[in-house]
């Protein structure tokens, strides 16, 4: 995945690291922190938004149906979505 | 116009922050700095200083809020001395990172234990490397000078950086001395209002101490590291403006009777003054010594150093506290360090002196000149029983 590198030299550290936009926490690509990844098995979704809910990278989202997925450009496969939904309906698998 | 009073240091190092009108103060009391704060207490109550007063429960809080009030854009103030100072210990990494210019005074006291509430420097030591700028005072008229010099430093918009000034706890905080305080018109004339680099706003969004990942954090700190070595063309330029309108000189390394001196002792801190009385009685007697006194310890001024021993046989290091199981006082580790390379470089020797309040004397001083040369190993601990 491709991450950008910001900022690349240590003159272009801004003094304190201090940010000046905010929401640019969207390019920085976590996704590639991931071992393993979520997938739904939507025959067993109840569509309860639990996974929605306790993202704590709140990269799961919601589709035009009512089912969730997550963007795996910033999902760290922490298995949190997995744990909590309670008809078993997403299995974490290992990225190859 | 200054005045020329009679006062107890540690209040009159409090009048001088008043002078630089802070906005915000926190503070939580502990021997021997309190009466800095504490008279600062009087001066914000008695309406003599618009300022907020935030009597914190803790340290810890104190330097929190000082970091939340300077990231406002606000001047903050505050004064610890040992254990507060190392219950602060992890806002004050992230207060220089953030590059905040909070400005300290420390009351310098010894870490327990044995719990031990006098005078030596190991206080500050534990803060040697969490990106501070460090002044010591020598005497009470540069304790303060120093607490203003310390607030143009450290806001110039090529530092934004913290400062400690450190006055020997009780040795300087608790005297009374003769000297010089500046008046509100030439403080005023002095020292700006602070502009800071960037502020908190609701309307104006900016994230302040954000997560460093390991992709960045060596850039961020080699950062932080230029930005101190840079503050000392700042540091000079203000001391140079400070001696151009009152008068008085300030220089990294002050050297007292040093030209032709083969044996040169060097202090921090309140030593200085009674070191200087020894110098006098040995160079009456013919005996060539001096003496150098280092002011400004963060960053370490390295060119001064290697140019202050030129021709010196003999330099005995003093140091108020030891890096214990180390190699000795943190002076003279960092003395040996900028004379390293140096291909003529005196014979170092390291006395670890005054410790925990135990007084030295004008004697000790002649002592330590007398015994010079004969010290055995890197580092003794002078005047030790047993």
């Amino acid at each position: 995945m491709a991450q950008k590198k910001w900022p690349e030299t240590w003159q272009e550290v801004t003094p304190g690291c201090m940010i000046f936009e905010g929401g640019n926490s969207r390019e920085y690509h976590t996704g590639s922190w991931r071992a393993q990844r979520p997938v739904w098995d939507n025959a067993k979704c109840i569509k309860c938004g639990i996974c929605y809910i306790f993202c704590p990278e709140a990269c799961v989202k919601e589709d035009a149906r009512g089912y969730f997925a997550a963007d795996l450009d910033y999902c760290k496969g922490c298995g949190i979505c997995a744990h909590e939904c309670w008809p078993g309906a997403i299995t974490m698998i290992e990225e190859g | 116009m200054s005045k020329r009073i009679g006062m107890e240091i540690a209040l009159a190092a409090a009048e001088a922050v008043a002078l630089c009108r802070p906005d915000v103060i926190a503070a939580y009391p502990i021997t021997p700095n309190t009466h800095i704060p504490e008279h600062l207490s009087d001066i914000v109550a008695e309406g003599r200083l618009d300022a907020e007063f935030i009597c914190v429960e803790s340290e810890h809080s104190a330097m929190s809020a000082c970091a939340g009030a300077s990231g406002t854009g606000a001047r903050a103030f505050t004064a610890t001395s040992s254990q507060g100072l190392l219950y602060m210990d992890e806002v004050l990494g992230i207060v220089s990172s953030m590059r905040l210019p909070v400005v300290m005074a420390i009351g310098n006291r010894a870490i327990s234990g044995p719990i031990n509430i006098w005078n030596d420097h190991s206080d500050i030591m534990t803060m040697r490397d969490l990106g501070w700028l460090s002044l010591f005072a020598a005497n009470g008229q540069e304790a303060v000078d120093m607490m203003i010099q310390s607030f143009k430093i450290a806001e110039d918009a090529a530092v934004q950086l913290p400062i400690n000034v450190n006055l020997d706890g009780f040795q300087l905080t608790h005297m009374v001395e003769a000297l010089f305080l500046p008046d509100q018109k030439e403080v005023d004339r002095f020292l700006p209002r602070r502009k800071p680099y960037a502020a908190l706003h609701p309307d104006h969004p900016v994230t302040m101490g954000a997560l460093g990942m390991p992709d960045i954090f060596t850039e961020a700190t080699k950062a932080r590291d230029q930005a101190l070595v840079d503050s000392r063309k700042v540091i000079l330029k203000v001391w140079k403006e400070w001696e151009k309108q009152f008068g008085r000189r300030y220089e990294p390394i002050e050297a007292y009777k040093t030209k032709g001196a083969d044996v040169v002792m060097m202090t921090m801190g309140s030593m200085g003054e009674t070191a200087e009385i020894a110098v006098d009685e040995l160079r009456k007697d013919g005996v060539p010594v001096g003496l150098l006194k280092l002011k400004l310890w963060r960053p370490f001024p390295f060119e001064e150093m290697k140019k202050a021993v030129r021709g010196v046989k003999t330099l005995i290091v003093t140091d108020r506290c030891c890096s214990l199981g180390g190699p000795g006082g943190p002076l003279a580790a960092e003395v040996r360090s900028a004379l390293y390379a140096e291909a003529a470089r005196p014979v170092i020797e390291n006395a670890l002196i005054g410790l925990g309040g135990r007084d030295v004397t004008v004697d000790d001083f002649k002592q330590m000149f007398r015994q010079a040369g004969k010290s055995k190993g890197i580092y003794e601990f002078y005047g030790v029983r047993g």
